[in-house]
C-alpha cells in the first residue's frame, strides 16, 4: 500500500483531524501508555535549513514513542551540498527509516520527496509555502484549551501577509462553522488577496483593523501574535518600521478579554512584552509542548500504529 | 458531413486526421511546438495569416495522421492556450467530428513555474505541472509551490 503522506494542514478531512487531535489529547493525559509505540522505528529528520523548535519537537515526539531518531540540521551536512537531487536523497533514506520529516527552503521540495519516498513524508516547511505541523500545533491548543472550534471569534494581529502559519490555519478553521476573523495588521501587512477572497466567497465574517485596542479585542477568544520576518522585508527601514508595530505588553492584556487565549508560533521578538509570559492566558509556550503532543499523534497515524486503551 | 476545407486552401485536403482552426493569428508554431507536432511522423501543415471573417487573421494547422495517434489529453492542451481554437476530425475527407475544447485539469510541462523559490527551479528531470485552481478565473497554479500562473501564452 502506498504510504500516507502530510504535505498541508488540509490533506486531513475534519473527521480524520478530529481523531488526530484526539489522539493528541490522549497522549497528553497518559504518555506512558505511548512511551514503547514505535520501538524499532526510525524517524529521519531531513533539515536542509536551520529550524530549532520544530526539528527538536520532531525528535522529542519520535523519543517519547520509543523510536529512534536519524538526520542532519543543515544542507551543508548533508549531500544536497555535493548536489544530490531530493528525488535521490529521499529513495536512499527510505532504506534507512520508516518515516521522514523534511524541512526545505524550496517551496514543493517534501511534495517531491513523497513522490518518490516507500514511506511516509511530512512536509515540515517548505520556504515560504506550508508549515502543516504549525498548524496541526495550533489546532491543538485552540481545541484543548478553548474545548471546541466552533463559533469562535479569533483575531490574528501583525505580520499577516508573508506569515504562511497565518494563512494556513484561516484555512483549517474556515472548515468548522460560525468562526469569525479580526485581521489586525498595518495596511502594507494585510492579508494577501487570495486568503480575502476565500473568507468572502466561503462567508465567514471578518474585519480588517490597523489598531489592537480595547475595541478590536473586545469579541476575540483567541489572539495569534505573528513577528514581522527581517528576511521577508525588501529593505531595514521597512522591517524597523514594522517590527515594533505592535506590542502586546500588560496594559494591553488588561483590556483585553478575560477568555482570551494568546497563541503565537514562536520565536517571539518584541510583539509580546516579556511580563505578559506570566498571565494565564499567556498560552504559547504551552502552545510548544502541545506541538509535541501532535507531532507524536501524527508520526502514530501516518505509520498506522494504534495503542490499545 | 462534407468537408469545408476541401477547396478553400492550396494545401491539400487530408484524408485523416486533424485541423485546428480559428488559431489567433501568430501563434501557430507555439501550438506546433507544445503539442510536440515535430515529433510524429506524419505530415504537418501551418497556415499562418490566412484570411478570416470572424478574426481578419487566423493561424491554421493541419495534421495528417491517423485520428488515434494523437491522444485527446494531448489535444486538451490547446483548451489551455485558446479555447476558441476548433478542433476538426477528419476520417475518409469527411470532418466526423468537432471537438468541444475545455481547460484541462492539468499541464505538464508546457509552462514553467516563475517563483525562485520553487523546488523545479533546481531539481533536475521534474515535470513541470501545473492545476486549474479556478476555471471561472482560468486560474492554473505549479503544483509545487501554488504560484498562480500569471504569464499569457
Amino acid at each position: 500500500m502506498a504510504p500516507r503522506h502530510l504535505m498541508s494542514p488540509l490533506d486531513f478531512t475534519v473527521e480524520e483531524l478530529d481523531k488526530l487531535l484526539d489522539l493528541g489529547n490522549d497522549i497528553e493525559k497518559h504518555p506512558e501508555k505511548y512511551a514503547h509505540a514505535c520501538e524499532g522505528k526510525r524517524l529521519a529528520t531531513l533539515f536542509y535549513e536551520p529550524s530549532t523548535r520544530t526539528r527538536l519537537s520532531f525528535e522529542a515526539a519520535m523519543m517519547n514513542l520509543g523510536g529512534k531518531v536519524l538526520g542532519f540540521a543543515s544542507q551543508d551536512s548533508s549531500s544536497a551540498s555535493k548536489g544530490e537531487s531530493v528525488s535521490d536523497t529521499i529513495r536512499v533514506v527510505s532504506c534507512y527509516a520508516d518515516i521522514v520529516a523534511m524541512r526545505h527552503p524550496k517551496e514543493g521540495a517534501p511534495l517531491v520527496a513523497s513522490m518518490k519516498s516507500a514511506v511516509p513524508v511530512i512536509n515540515a516547511g517548505d520556504g515560504g509555502h506550508q508549515h502543516p505541523t504549525q498548524t496541526l500545533t495550533d489546532l491543538l491548543t485552540i481545541r484543548s484549551l478553548k474545548g471546541h472550534f466552533d463559533g469562535l471569534t479569533v483575531g490574528f494581529c501583525g505580520d499577516l501577509k508573508f506569515g504562511r502559519t497565518v494563512h494556513s490555519l484561516i484555512e483549517a478553521l474556515c472548515r468548522y462553522s460560525g468562526i469569525r476573523f479580526v485581521l489586525i495588521s498595518p495596511e502594507e501587512l494585510r492579508v494577501p488577496s487570495y486568503v480575502r477572497d476565500g473568507l468572502k466567497a466561503g462567508g465567514f465574517p471578518f474585519q480588517e483593523v490597523v489598531a489592537l485596542n480595547e475595541e478590536t479585542m473586545k469579541d476575540l477568544d483567541i489572539l495569534y501574535m505573528t513577528r514581522a520576518q527581517r528576511e521577508r522585508f525588501f529593505n531595514e527601514e521597512d522591517y524597523v518600521r514594522m517590527k515594533d508595530f505592535y506590542i502586546l505588553d500588560r496594559e494591553k492584556m488588561k483590556i483585553a478579554p478575560e477568555g482570551m487565549l494568546v497563541l503565537h508560533p514562536l520565536p517571539r521578538v518584541n510583539e509580546i512584552a516579556v511580563e505578559v509570559d506570566d498571565d494565564p492566558r499567556a498560552v504559547y509556550f504551552r502552545q510548544a509542548q502541545y506541538g509535541v503532543y501532535i507531532r507524536m499523534a501524527l508520526i502514530l497515524t501516518l505509520l498506522g500504529i494504534s495503542v490499545d486503551a | 458531413m462534407k468537408s469545408k476545407y476541401k477547396d478553400t486552401l492550396s494545401i491539400g485536403a487530408l484524408e485523416e486526421g486533424f485541423v485546428l482552426d480559428h488559431i489567433k493569428a501568430g501563434m501557430a508554431m507555439t501550438i506546433y511546438r507544445d503539442l510536440k507536432l515535430k515529433s510524429l511522423d506524419c505530415t504537418v501543415a501551418i497556415i499562418k495569416n490566412a484570411r478570416s471573417e470572424k478574426m481578419g487573421r487566423k493561424d491554421i494547422i493541419k495534421v495528417e495522421c491517423p485520428i488515434d495517434s494523437l491522444p485527446l489529453d494531448v489535444l486538451g492542451v490547446l483548451g489551455f492556450i485558446d479555447h476558441n481554437i476548433t478542433v476538426n476530425v477528419i476520417k475518409d475527407s469527411e470532418i466526423v467530428d468537432k471537438l468541444k475544447l475545455k481547460l484541462p485539469s492539468r499541464i505538464t510541462n508546457i509552462i514553467q513555474c516563475r517563483n525562485p523559490r520553487c523546488i523545479t527551479s533546481i531539481e533536475q528531470g521534474l515535470d513541470h505541472v501545473f492545476y486549474l485552481a479556478d476555471e471561472e478565473k482560468e486560474l492554473y497554479r505549479c503544483m509545487y509551490c501554488d504560484t498562480r500562473y500569471t504569464g499569457k501564452k
